[in-house]
């Protein structure tokens, strides 16, 4: 059994009183949400946390998603298991329970949460990936109040965010336009294991039926989930078809900077990438016509 | 509620009906594992025990300067730290290895692998015992490490042993069978001769326990008690008698539950050794159980064979002889598993199920800085490495010669009146009707049409490929003239005792680590004496109850001690005989035996049964003149040679080509292992042997990087594969008894693991086809299958 180093834990009762404690202990502190990505790293002592508190009490306030017409809203300690049953939000973004269908198995998409993902900010995680395609906003809440930031503000680096050390992530904000169509594709070497790569896709189309709005998330191929505006700004306007993922393929493929490593060599990943991109446009596509 | 649908219980169930012996049947150990009542080596509790944690190192290869414990040993809840020195002091920093080598139990001099074990702490919990560690401070020189084996006799190599006198190199032996002469004659002068390089990587058995012991030393009664996840008892305690210099008679083994073993449970590790020198030195139980990643990164690993195989036949097809040449890599410590006149293990059946005029190998064995084992992981004792070979090769002779591979197959296979037929590296294989077992799959997978539908996908450009394997394998070892390990020769006791009741308890010497034993030896008695399964009490996993024998490896358990457990039950039916005929006032050859009872000839009125027998046997009647009361026996038995089981195996995948993932999308397997004694747990044991080749084909590779480090520490690194990744198998069987084994029976439980590796390789290799390709390494994991689409296939190492 791997054991971790020792460490003082505490439930919450309230963000409010979460963020107090935050405050008070700085850096030798840190919130567990699921746990699935903190309690393996203090397992394997890759971590080391004097203080642990614990936001699980708060999935009542915390855990909910709320379709709304102009946006979509998650609360951060919403499970994974918990987005991908939503069938209200399958229907207005089927690339959540794309996504959730290959994230890890049932036991750790029972615990683990949207919140805990993001704030990982593992370049491997599919949650970044979806929101990083959907345009997402964080909220996030402090001892000085609330703040949104994008999902490019919210990544500052390889498993490094702009949640500050006395904040807290609440909740997840996706707009709504009309016309939408979503879809999400991963390559593993075996079901549960992180992705070799992934890819998203979301499409808007014009009453026309031309791409109104396009945005492609990728993760696995760089520092962090990758959104790429060339893609967007190159789709825009055009009418959707082969000739046309195909260069967003490209895009994608060259944009990217994956690494060598045991899932799979660059080149295979710059592929991927274009292969996903096309994919995901693809069905992203159908799904917004029908 | 939800409603669970009952199961037919007819469905699992023949055995009821019979009312006896072989036949399906629920296992006799589920209630217990089912209901969480197993009894694992962690689950020992003992009064006052303590905790040992291991420090490893995290260096491949480095010079140990100087190890400082003063602050571990402040730590709070710290009884004892030990270092490599302290042992040394007591002569007990080396020991041997199942090889005749010796392993480092605490390293002294040199690190010679990540995670060698350096230090250890005995604390309160487990949990002051981790947190100690990180107080050791050791000072290293960091060395260069020898991590491709290709490279350790280069001259300039680093020298890994030079705890070994006058050793210069990195050699560890070399070794050969066959006929070198004979068989470069043959290459010669053949049509066609095919050459392929084919690696098996390292993989690691990853059972879901981990190892761990629980040693309980009594300095009063000077006896040592210990709990360990060991799949030979008995092996083990002799070892222990001669290491630690404690009498045989004072050891006591007790091997509880097991969760999983594939061989990864055969060695003694240092953690053993560790945990009964903290129980000497504290005076207190010393519990040690490993974590998942030292489990990965130090205990036995299997495979690592860098193999060159060359196949000499006519233009029409027939295999004239196989040659091969093998580069072994056995980590720091030679630490095999194998019986000690057997270096390679059982590797010369590399010649497979097929007639040929010569075969030869030649074999090196080399040092690395890599984590010492080389065990019978689920393999047969090489099994698996010889039968890759030689499958993968039979593949690449048919791509070369236009021929289908089961066509070829079948072509060359050993004929049925050829047995018992005699290879050409001297195995004298027992039995076997190849070609129906081999028509049997073909009829299951539908074969013609298999391959009428992938012509059909590859004019539509989607790959779709059909995998043949068919293997004999070697196992029950062994004949003790031949075979032993560390001098201990491979053959099994067994006792039974049947009560005054009627009811008995069978004892044996081998383990079970989740093959249903304590089902298997109950239905083999049962078969013999007529008492039902329920009634008779398998005994096993501790040396103070059971008699001597070599442990659960390499298929033998029921091919050796199952061979036992009916000998045994005959004697004791003997005897019940001679008693009978007392009972019944005949003479003993005016009896004959149905299931259960023994009565008089032509006369089914006058009977009593094997129950009435065992009263009598320690009542108050007379007994027939020179017969001692009990009804109990026991034996040694001395397998007169191997058994060989044989199966055929079709694999078919399909590869998505815009990604390269490879779906195993049917499996079908025909087994045929002798005499089947539970269909279900065969069945189970083909199951999980499958699921372990889905493993090593697709996915599965214990890797380093190039300063020797581990790249397997985790399952999240080291893959091992789910329901998911594999289908819904179909199996199949046929019999051909063994002649040699009383029962026919000839063992399975390595069946599938040995072969299945080459059925999916070849499956992927067949659909890849269009890429004009003949071999691709494993693991064929989606980036090395992309690789083989773009004529790229490399080796993992
Ligand atoms: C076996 C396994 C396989 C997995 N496979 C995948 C996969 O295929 N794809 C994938 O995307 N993920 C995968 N994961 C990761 C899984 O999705 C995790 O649950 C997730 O990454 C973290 O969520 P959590 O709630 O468990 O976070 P935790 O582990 O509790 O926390 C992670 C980090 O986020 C911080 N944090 C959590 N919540 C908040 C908050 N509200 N505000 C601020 N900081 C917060 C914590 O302090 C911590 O630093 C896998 C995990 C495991 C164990």
């Amino acid at each position: 059994m791997q054991v971790p180093a020792p460490f003082e834990y505490e439930r919450a009762t309230s963000v409010d009183q979460a963020i107090g404690l935050l405050e008070r202990l700085g850096s030798s502190a840190r919130l567990v949400a699921g746990g699935h990505s903190l309690l393996p790293m203090m397992k394997l002592r890759l971590a080391n946390f004097e203080y642990l508190i614990d936001i699980n009490p708060l999935h009542d306030q915390l855990g909910y998603i709320r379709v709304g017409g102009d946006e979509v809203r998650i609360g951060a300690l919403t499970r994974h298991r918990e987005l991908l049953e939503s069938d209200e939000l399958a229907s207005a973004f089927p690339i959540f329970r794309d996504a959730e269908r290959v994230i890890a198995d049932p036991v750790v998409r029972n615990r683990g949460t949207l919140g805990g993902s993001l704030c990982q900010a593992d370049p491997s995680e599919d949650l970044s990936a979806v929101c990083t395609t959907l345009d997402a906003h964080c909220v996030i809440r402090g001892p000085r109040g609330e703040r949104v930031v994008s999902m490019e503000e919210f990544h500052v680096g390889p498993y490094e965010t702009a949640v500050g050390d006395d904040e807290i992530l609440i909740e997840i904000r996706v707009p709504r336009r009309p016309g939408s169509g979503s879809a999400y594709q991963k390559v593993e070497r075996r079901a549960g294991d992180w992705a070799v790569v992934s890819a998203g896709a979301a499409v808007w189309l014009a009453g026309d039926g031309t791409i109104s709005d396009a945005r492609v998330g990728l993760a696995a191929v760089g520092p962090n989930t990758t959104g790429i505006p060339e893609i967007s700004a190159t789709l825009r306007g055009q009418v959707p078809d082969e000739r046309v993922y195909q260069r967003a393929g490209e895009i994608a493929a060259r944009s990217c900077d994956p690494v060598t490593d045991q899932r799979g060599s660059e080149e295979y990943k710059r592929h991927l990438a274009d292969e996903l991109t096309r994919r995901t446009l693809r069905t992203a596509v159908e799904r917004a016509r029908s | 509620m939800t409603a669970v649908q009952e199961p037919k219980f007819s469905e699992f169930h023949d055995n009821d009906q019979k009312p006896v012996g072989f036949g399906r049947m629920l296992r006799k150990e589920d209630p217990r594992f089912i209901r969480g009542r197993g009894r694992y080596t962690d689950d020992i509790q003992l009064p006052g025990m303590l905790h040992l944690a291991i420090l490893r190192s995290p260096f491949a290869h480095a010079r140990i300067l100087s190890v400082d414990t003063s602050a571990a040993e402040a730590s709070p809840g710290v009884k004892l730290v030990v270092t490599g020195a302290m042992l040394a002091e007591k002569g007990l920093a080396w020991m041997p290895t199942l090889s005749n080598d010796v392993q480092a139990v605490l390293a002294t001099d040199k690190v010679r692998f990540q995670g060698q074990e350096v230090a250890f702490v005995v604390a309160d919990d487990r949990y002051h015992a981790r947190d100690a560690l990180e107080l050791i401070d050791v000072e290293y020189e960091v060395l260069e490490p020898v991590i491709d084996a290709r490279r350790a006799l280069e001259p300039d190599a680093p020298l890994i042993r030079d705890d070994l006198q006058d050793k210069r190199n990195n050699h560890v032996f070399d070794w050969e069978t066959g006929d070198e002469a004979a068989t470069e004659a043959v290459f010669a002068s053949a049509d066609v001769v095919v050459r392929e390089d084919i690696v098996y990587p390292r993989v690691h058995p990853a059972p879901m326990e981990t190892c761990g012991a629980v040693a309980d030393f009594d300095a009063v009664e000077g006896k040592l008690k210990l709990w360990s996840t060991t799949q030979a008892p008995h092996a083990h305690r002799t070892l222990y008698a001669i290491v630690a210099g404690i009498p045989e008679h004072k050891i006591q083994v007790i091997s509880p539950d097991i969760g999983g073993g594939f061989g990864n449970k055969v060695p003694i590790y240092p953690g053993y050794v560790c945990a009964i020198v903290g129980s000497i030195l504290t005076g207190k139980p010393v519990k040690w159980m490993e974590d998942r990643s030292e489990n990965l990164i130090s205990t036995g690993f299997a495979r690592d064979y860098i193999m060159r195989g060359e196949i000499a036949a006519t233009r029409d097809g027939r295999i004239l002889a196989i040659r091969t040449n093998v580069l072994a890599d056995h980590g720091a410590f030679n630490g095999t598993a194998a019986p000690v006149k057997y270096p390679a293990g059982f590797f010369g059946v590399f010649t497979g199920s097929y007639d040929l005029q010569a075969a030869y190998c030649k074999m090196t064995a080399v040092y690395t800085n890599k984590a010492p084992g080389g065990v019978a992981y689920a393999c047969s004792f090489r099994i698996t490495e010889a039968v890759y070979l030689v499958e993968r090769i039979v593949d690449c002779l048919a791509d070369e010669l236009n021929m289908d591979p089961a066509a070829l197959r079948i072509k060359n296979f050993i004929q049925p009146d050829q047995f018992p037929y005699e290879t050409k590296t001297g195995w004298v294989y027992d039995s076997g009707n190849y070609e129906p077992t081999m028509r049997l799959a073909m009829d299951i997978a539908g074969y013609a049409e298999l391959r009428k539908e992938q012509e059909e996908k590859r004019a539509r450009g989607e790959l779709m490929g059909i995998g043949i394997s068919f293997f004999t394998e070697a196992v029950g070892a062994g004949p003790r003239k031949h075979m032993d390990i560390l001098g201990l020769g491979m053959a099994d006791g067994c006792e039974l005792r049947v009560h005054p009741t009627g009811k008995a308890v069978v004892r044996l010497s081998v383990q079970t680590q989740g093959q249903g034993h304590e089902t298997t030896f109950a239905q083999i008695v049962a078969e013999e004496i007529g008492i039902p399964p329920a009634d008779i009490e398998v005994v096993h996993g501790d040396t103070d109850q059971t008699p001597f024998g070599l442990g659960t490896y390499g298929s033998r358990s029921t091919p050796v001690s199952g061979a036992a457990a009916a000998l045994v039950a005959r004697k004791v039916r003997d005897k019940a005989q001679l008693i009978a005929s007392g009972m019944l006032e005949v003479s003993v050859a005016d009896l004959e035996w149905v299931k259960g009872a023994f009565q008089v000839k032509g006369d089914p009125g006058k009977s009593v049964t094997i129950q009435d027998i065992a009263f009598r046997a320690h009542g108050a009647g007379d007994l027939p003149e020179g017969v001692e009361g009990g009804l109990e026996a026991q034996i040694c038995y001395n397998p007169s040679n191997l058994t060989y089981p044989h199966g055929a195996y079709i694999c078919v995948v399909d590869i998505d080509p815009g990604t390269a993932q490879v779906k195993v999308r049917r499996f079908i397997a025909v087994d045929d292992c002798g005499t089947r004694i539970n269909p279900m747990i065969i069945e189970g044991q083909v199951h999980g042997g499958l699921t372990d080749g889905v493993g090593m084909a697709l996915m599965e590779m214990i890797a380093f990087d190039e300063d020797g480090n581990c790249l397997g520490a985790s399952l999240m690194d080291y893959l091992i594969p789910t329901s998911l990744e594999v289908p819904d198998w179909e199996t199949g069987y046929t019999v051909t008894p063994s002649p040699h084994h009383p029962i026919g029976a000839k063992g399975v439980g390595e069946s599938a693991t040995v072969g299945s590796p080459p059925a999916i390789v070849n499956a992927v290799v067949d659909a890849l086809k269009p890429f004009g390709i003949r071999h691709a390494d494993m693991p064929l994991t989606p980036s090395r299958v992309w690789d083989a689409m773009r004529g790229r296939a490399t080796p993992p190492i």
